[in-house]
């Protein structure tokens, strides 16, 4: 299957230098496709799309009372980083990880980077995922955010951006294990060939991360993920990391809190839990604390954080740091707690919140991209280039009844990589999440969760929205 | 072992076992068909009966012949105990035990789930039945096997086990008793070569034919229901599957077998030693029909003592002391 028809246009290209010019990472990946015929390269990806389905890695089509089942799109072709660009993100993502823990430490400690107004007291304390609850609080080793998905785009110049930094609950890291599990089998010479960085050590680390916070020390310590339920979007990832590490898989029904311990009903009475990875949300984790309608949560499970009973990761009121306003201080943070100036840039970003910056906002709606500062997933977002008029007119409603809510940015021109189709092989704009685990030590997964748009011209990544996932490779050398 | 966990895995367990028995008992009829010139109504009615679903039936279709009885047991998505909904069933609550079971194990569940999807399953039902229903036990059976060599024999594997032998019990007792009450009554048939096809229908149903043979040779009412109740050694036959049972549950409770700490223990040692001690005559006596649905009785309350023991949410003992009596 050849290249020939392959349009790089204006963007930057994962893939190609030039036109049938592949870079140097991609070359050998380049003269594999290149010697199988169109059909060979199909037969390869519905191969694939077989393996994913058989796995089970599927979910329901909304409204099908049949309850059939799709898995997400998936292409075959890799997304490729060398050594040399992704040793760039790994010292950038350490850094930014490092400022932002510091920085959760400070506001839920003694405050200073508010006394010495680095950033406005306000914005923090206005934050809606700010939990004032949370002040005061040590977690074990000071470790507030530990499992960390962080969403960068590359510019036409082919330079790193960091778009969002997503410190709650990100998801996504099952589809890189098992994405890897489905290529070793499409492309096994190359993987023979090429010194591709493993990630199938990641469970490893993310047990050895649990163990650490752990605050029953020196003896065996029990975790377990807590997941909202079956019906989650996510369900499958947290019970694939439960497979994966070993670890019960507990719902909020499982737990009960007795003298601010937390035990799980098993058949054989009550177990304690030391640790727990959450995958529910800070608002439903405990009705006695946060929301008192959640039914996801466990009564009491915020008292026996408080006694330091039991460690959760991700700490309870991580969230202000992902807010999409406190995103835009970062560089900021990176500067005062390090001294250090930051590696990865951020997408300029123009706070609402902020009069000027409002009023530019609203002045070049059609040419920028506005988000909740709260949302992700790709919701509650205007993109002002394709909407209309009328869904301008209401966005612009929308943020001077809120400004603290909305962050806009302009634009960008995300990079591009190849992607099969039925018909050939087109470019389709790619983003990339890295995960980072703080434990003992601070660990980047190598590669992470390529995000593609599958729609011609479409900028949006996310699943919700019609996007699919590729394999990232990490060259070692 | 999470007391949800184990509620699930027993459940899936026991909606794959109940699957693969909807076929065995679709199967009979399919073989009987072959042999016997039945009217079509005649001959699938009786099946819907037994069901205790007649009422549910009649609402959906008009008459019950082959198509619409094979589409109600095996496809229908609102009758919950057709295959497509058993499966289902299974399905769900291995989506909540994924970490639990053996990735083989949670394949071969969405292989069999998907079966009852895949394009022109209908057509295959209705066309190739025999096939078709073979295919369905046989994804059981693998199933089984992946079970046996895939996955740690513990605790949620003793669960398994536990839910299916109860189900298969249950099932072989219904098998029987379909074949008592309702294919009886077709008084032509008794003691004609008919019923001895009969017999060997629901032998074969049960995959019981060639085991049977080697002990009994020639095929009685009586021989028939003995081997299927009493029989120590075949997998299907109830006593096989109450010692079973039995010994997969003193290993989740850690007691020995022959001695009782809690109540299911209790319930399901009493029904054993009654089989054990008991024979075709006093089972003749009291009639083979009230027998079986004595059996089943006790095998539900069985049930019920599972849940009360291992699944059941409880409250910390601590806050229940205080308000009650004992």
């Amino acid at each position: 299957m050849d290249f020939l028809h392959y349009k790089i246009s204006e963007f930057f290209d994962e893939f190609f230098q030039g036109p049938n010019m592949p870079r140097a990472a991609a070359k050998p990946l380049f003269e594999r496709i290149s010697a199988l015929s169109q059909k060979e390269i199909l037969i390869k990806q519905r191969a694939a799309e077989a393996a994913l389905f058989q796995m089970g890695i599927t979910f329901a089509v909304y409204g099908d009372k049949q309850g059939s089942e799709k898995i997400f799109p998936f292409d075959i072709i890799p997304r490729i980083l060398s050594a040399e660009e992704w040793n760039k993100v790994e010292t950038g993502l350490k850094q930014r990880i490092t400022a932002i823990n510091l920085f959760l430490q400070d506001i839920y400690g003694p405050q200073k980077i508010l006394r010495d107004k680095i950033i406005p007291e306000d914005l923090i304390l206005s934050g809606k995922s700010y939990r004032k609850e949370c002040l005061g609080l040590k977690p074990p080793h000071d470790i507030w955010s530990h499992i960390t998905g962080t969403d960068l785009v590359r510019d036409d110049q082919g330079q790193f951006f960091v778009l969002e930094d997503n410190l709650r609950c990100p998801s996504g890291v099952s589809y890189v294990l098992e994405n890897r599990e489905v290529l070793i089998n499409t492309w096994p010479r190359l993987f023979e060939a090429l010194p591709i960085r493993p990630v199938d050590d990641y469970a490893n680390h993310l047990l050895e991360l649990l163990d650490y916070i752990s605050p029953g020390q020196g003896e065996t310590s029990q975790s377990a993920i807590l997941t909202p339920g079956v019906y989650n979007s996510a369900y499958f990832e947290h019970s694939f990391l439960a497979r994966e590490m070993g670890i019960p898989l507990v719902q909020g029904q499982d737990l009960v809190v007795q003298d601010e311990t937390v035990y799980m009903r098993t058949t054989k009475g009550f177990e304690k839990i030391d640790v727990l990875y959450r995958r529910v949300d800070d608002d439903f984790l405990d009705p006695k604390f946060f929301r008192p309608d959640s039914m996801l949560g466990v009564p009491g499970l915020m008292g026996a954080y408080q006694a330091g009973k039991i460690a959760l990761a991700n700490a309870p009121g991580t969230g202000i740091a992902d807010d999409k306003a406190v995103y835009a201080y970062i560089p900021k943070m990176i500067r005062y707690y390090l001294d250090q100036d930051e590696i990865l840039s951020n997408v300029p970003t123009y706070l609402c919140w902020e009069e000027k910056q409002k009023n530019y906002v609203l002045d070049h709606l059609d040419e920028l991209v506005v988000k909740s500062v709260n949302e992700s997933g790709g919701y509650g977002m205007l993109m002002g280039a394709q909407a209309s008029p009328k869904e301008r007119k209401a966005f612009a409603e929308k943020i001077k009844a809120k400004p603290r809510d909305f962050i806009a940015q302009p634009t960008l021109k995300l990079s591009r990589t190849p992607v099969i189709f039925e018909n050939g092989i087109e470019g389709r704009h790619v983003d990339l999440r890295p995960y980072i685990l703080y434990g003992k030590d601070i660990f980047v997964l190598p590669g992470g969760l390529t995000r593609v748009a599958l729609k011609k011209g479409s900028l949006v990544v996310n699943s919700s929205q019609g996007g699919g996932s590729k394999d990232t490779w990490v060259l070692a050398c | 072992m999470l007391s949800r966990v184990a509620n699930s895995i027993y459940w899936m367990s026991r909606y794959l076992e109940r699957a693969e028995n909807i076929a065995r008992f679709i199967d009979v009829n399919l073989h009987l068909k072959l042999d016997l010139n039945m009217g079509d109504v005649e001959q699938w009615d009786p099946l819907i009966k037994v069901t205790g679903d007649a009422e549910v039936f009649k609402a959906h279709y008009a008459e019950a012949n082959q198509n619409n009885v094979l589409e109600f047991l095996t496809f229908k998505p609102d009758y919950p105990s057709s295959i497509y909904s058993c499966l289902r069933s299974a399905r769900e609550n291995a989506k909540t035990i994924r970490e639990v079971i053996s990735s083989e194990m949670w394949e071969q569940v969405n292989h069999f789930y998907f079966l009852l999807q895949q394009p022109g399953a209908q057509e295959d039902s209705i066309n190739r039945p025999h096939e078709f229903y073979t295919q369905i036990k046989r994804a059981h059976q693998m199933f089984i096997g992946l079970w046996e060599g895939t996955m740690s024999h513990g605790e949620a594997w003793h669960f398994m086990s536990l839910g299916r032998m109860l189900e298969r019990a249950d099932e072989t007792s219904r098998i029987l008793d379909v074949k008592y009450f309702i294919l009886l009554p077709t008084i032509v048939y008794v003691g004609s070569p008919y019923e001895n096809i009969q017999w060997s229908a629901l032998l074969k149903s049960t995959s019981a034919l060639e085991m049977y043979r080697k002990k009994y040779q020639s095929i009685t009412p009586k021989s028939v229901a003995e081997f299927l109740i009493f029989d120590p050694d075949f997998p299907r036959a109830v006593r096989h599957c109450l010692a079973q049972a039995d010994y997969s549950l003193h290993r989740i409770t850690g007691t020995h077998l022959g001695t009782h700490l809690g109540e299911t223990e209790r319930h399901l040692g009493k029904l054993r030693s009654q089989l054990d001690f008991s024979n075709i005559e006093e089972v003749s006596k009291k009639g083979l029909h009230q027998y079986l649905d004595d059996l089943q009785g006790s095998l539900n309350e069985i049930a019920q003592t599972i849940h009360q023991t291992f699944f059941a949410l409880k409250g910390f003992p601590a806050q229940q002391s205080h308000g009650s009596s004992q």
